[in-house]
C-alpha cells in the first residue's frame, strides 16, 4: 500500500530523512521501504499497533540494531547538515549516537551517582576539565528540569531517586553531550500521571534545543506532545502528516480507524 | 475494516447522542409546522401547546449538551468521532434557535387574535408555503445527518436561497397590503417578522447541512459561497 505522506506547506529545516529505509531481522522484514523526515526543533511522534515497526524504525536512528545477528539495513537515514547516511557500515555507530541519543521506556540510570551518571557521556568523549564538567552537568539537569530536585545530592545514588526524577536524570544524560535528535522509545510508559505530565512538559521544552522523534503506545500522548505525527502498521508508513491534521482529518482510513479505536 | 470502536460502550454513547439529534430535530420540525398551522387558522389552544412544547426541546439541547461533554471527557474523541461530536453540538444549537422561531411564531399568532385581527384577508397561504419550504429543508438536513449523506447537504445548501426569494415574495405582498389598507400595518408588521422566523429556519437548516458535510468530510464549507460548494468538499 502507498504511504500518504503530507509534508507542512512551509516545511521547517530538515534534520534527518529516511530514505526508502527497510530492515530485516534475519529473514523477516521488520520495516518496508519507509519514507520519513525529521524537521528541525520539531517533535515527530511515531504511532501504530504493536508490532507495527515503530521501535524497529526509531532504534534504526541511532544504530541499536548492530549487534542483532542476521540484521539487515537497506536504504538510507540521512543526517543533515551533512548529509551522512547513518546507516553506512562505514559509519561509526559511537559517531552517530554521539549525535543522536536515545531515552527508554524504564529510566535506566547507571548504577552510580547523579552527577557520574550525567557527566558519564561527556567523560567517554574524554572531556576531564572539572569546571567543564560541572558547567555542562548543571546545564544538562537544568534542561530536563531536575536540577532544583539535584543540586543538593549530587552524589547520591542515581537509583534513589523516583521513577520520573529517574527519567528526566536519564533526559539529562541524554541532553549533556548536546546530540541533535534525541530518540525516546515509550518514555513515560512506566511513571503515573503527574511524572508523565512533566515528562511531557519537557519534550515541549527541550524541542527549541533538539529535534524529538518519539515513540508512544498512548495516543492522546502523540497529539499532546508531537507536531508530525506517523502512523505505521505491519512494517510500513501508512500515513505520516502534521499533527492537527492526523488527529482531526486523517487521509486514511486505516489510520481514522486506529486513532479512533475502531482497528482490530 | 469494521466500522465498530472496539469498546462498543462507545458506540452505543455515539449512536445514542446522534438519535436524541434526531428526536430533538424531529420535535422542533412538528413545532414550525405546528406553529405556522396555528397562525394560519387562528388557533389560539394550538399556538398554547407550540409555546408550552418549547420547553421540551430547551431540555434536549441541555441534556445533549451534558452526555457531549461526558464523552468528550471520558473518550477523549479524535478524528471523525470528534468532528461528529462538533457537528452534534453545532447542530443542536441551531435546532434550538428554530425552536426558538416556532414559539416566536406562537406567540405572534396569540397577538394577533388577542388584537383582534381574526383571519381576514392576510397571505397566510402564501406563509404556509413558506413554512413547508423551510420545514423540508430540515427534514432534509436531518436525513442527511440522519444517513451522513454529503449530497443531500449539499442540496440542502444549494435550496436554500429559494426559501429567500420566497420571503421576499411575501414581503412584497405584505408590503401591498399595507399600502391598500392602512388598518392591517400593525398585523402586517408581526406577519413580516414572522416570515423572516421561518426565512431563519431555512437558513439553520443550512448550518446543519453544512454540519453533516464537517463531520463527513471535515471540510468546513460555512460561507461557501453556492458555486464553490462542489469543489471544496471534493
Amino acid at each position: 500500500m502507498p504511504s500518504i505522506i503530507t509534508l507542512p506547506q512551509n516545511p521547517p529545516p530538515m534534520k534527518a530523512e529516511a530514505k526508502n529505509l527497510s530492515f530485516f531481522y534475519g529473514d523477516f522484514k521488520a520495516l518496508k521501504g519507509v519514507n520519513m523526515p525529521v524537521y528541525e526543533n520539531k517533535v515527530t511522534a511515531l504511532i501504530g499497533p504493536s508490532g507495527c515497526g515503530k521501535s524497529t524504525l526509531l532504534r534504526c536512528f541511532n544504530r541499536m540494531h548492530d549487534l542483532y545477528p542476521g540484521h539487515r539495513y537497506d536504504g538510507a537515514i540521512n543526517l543533515m547538515p551533512d548529509g551522512v547516511d547513518i546507516l553506512h557500515k562505514d559509519v561509526d555507530p559511537i559517531e552517530v549516537r554521539m549525535r543522536i541519543s536515545m531515552v527508554f521506556q524504564k529510566p535506566n540510570p547507571f548504577p552510580k551517582s547523579i552527577f557520574e551518571n550525567v557527566a558519564y557521556g561527556l567523560k567517554v568523549r574524554g572531556e576531564k576539565n572539572r569546571s567543564v564538567l560541572d558547567d555542562k552537568v548543571e546545564a544538562a539537569l537544568k534542561g530536563a528540569a531536575l536540577w532544583n530536585e539535584a543540586k543538593d545530592r549530587l552524589n547520591e545514588l542515581a537509583v534513589n531517586l523516583s521513577g520520573g526524577q529517574q527519567q528526566r536524570l536519564c533526559i539529562a544524560r541524554a541532553l549533556a553531550t548536546e546530540p541533535e535528535i534525541i530518540l525516546f522509545d515509550e518514555p513515560t510508559s512506566a511513571l503515573d500521571p503527574i511524572a508523565t505530565g512533566s515528562i511531557e512538559e519537557l519534550i515541549g521544552e527541550i524541542k527549541h534545543k533538539v529535534s524529538v522523534l518519539i515513540v508512544t503506545h498512548n495516543m492522546q500522548q502523540a497529539a499532546r506532545v508531537s507536531d508530525y505525527t506517523a502512523y505505521m502498521y505491519l512494517g510500513e508508513m501508512m500515513e505520516y502528516g502534521e499533527t492537527n491534521d492526523i488527529f482531526m482529518k486523517p487521509k486514511r482510513k486505516e489510520t481514522e480507524d486506529y486513532i479512533t479505536g475502531r482497528f482490530g | 475494516m469494521s466500522d465498530k470502536h472496539l469498546s462498543t460502550q462507545f458506540d452505543a454513547e455515539l449512536s445514542s447522542i446522534s438519535t436524541r439529534v434526531l428526536e430533538m430535530g424531529g420535535l422542533v420540525e412538528q413545532q414550525v409546522a405546528a406553529a405556522v398551522d396555528a397562525l394560519a387558522t387562528f388557533s389560539e389552544a394550538q399556538a398554547t401547546q407550540v409555546i408550552r412544547n418549547e420547553e421540551r426541546v430547551n431540555q434536549l439541547e441541555i441534556e445533549i449538551d451534558r452526555d457531549l461533554s461526558n464523552i468528550i471527557a471520558r473518550r477523549q474523541p479524535t478524528a471523525r468521532d470528534l468532528r461528529l461530536l462538533i457537528g452534534v453540538s453545532k447542530t443542536i444549537g441551531n435546532l434550538e434557535r428554530v425552536g426558538d422561531e416556532a414559539a416566536r411564531i406562537a406567540r405572534t399568532t396569540h397577538r394577533l387574535i388577542a388584537s383582534g385581527t381574526h383571519g381576514r384577508h392576510f397571505p397566510t397561504t402564501a406563509m404556509v408555503v413558506e413554512a413547508n419550504m423551510a420545514n423540508a429543508s430540515l427534514r432534509r438536513s436531518l436525513d442527511a445527518f440522519a444517513r451522513l449523506d454529503v449530497n443531500l447537504a449539499m442540496q440542502v445548501i444549494r435550496s436554500d436561497n429559494e426559501i429567500d426569494a420566497e420571503f421576499d415574495g411575501l414581503l412584497r405582498k405584505l408590503v401591498t397590503y399595507m399600502m391598500e389598507d392602512p388598518r392591517t400595518i400593525s398585523a402586517s408588521i408581526d406577519l413580516v417578522f414572522v416570515a423572516k422566523a421561518l426565512e431563519r429556519v431555512g437558513d439553520h437548516a443550512k448550518n446543519l447541512a453544512e454540519q453533516v458535510i464537517y463531520i463527513v468530510k471535515g471540510t468546513d464549507v460555512r460561507h461557501t459561497p453556492p458555486d464553490g460548494l462542489e469543489s471544496a468538499v471534493s
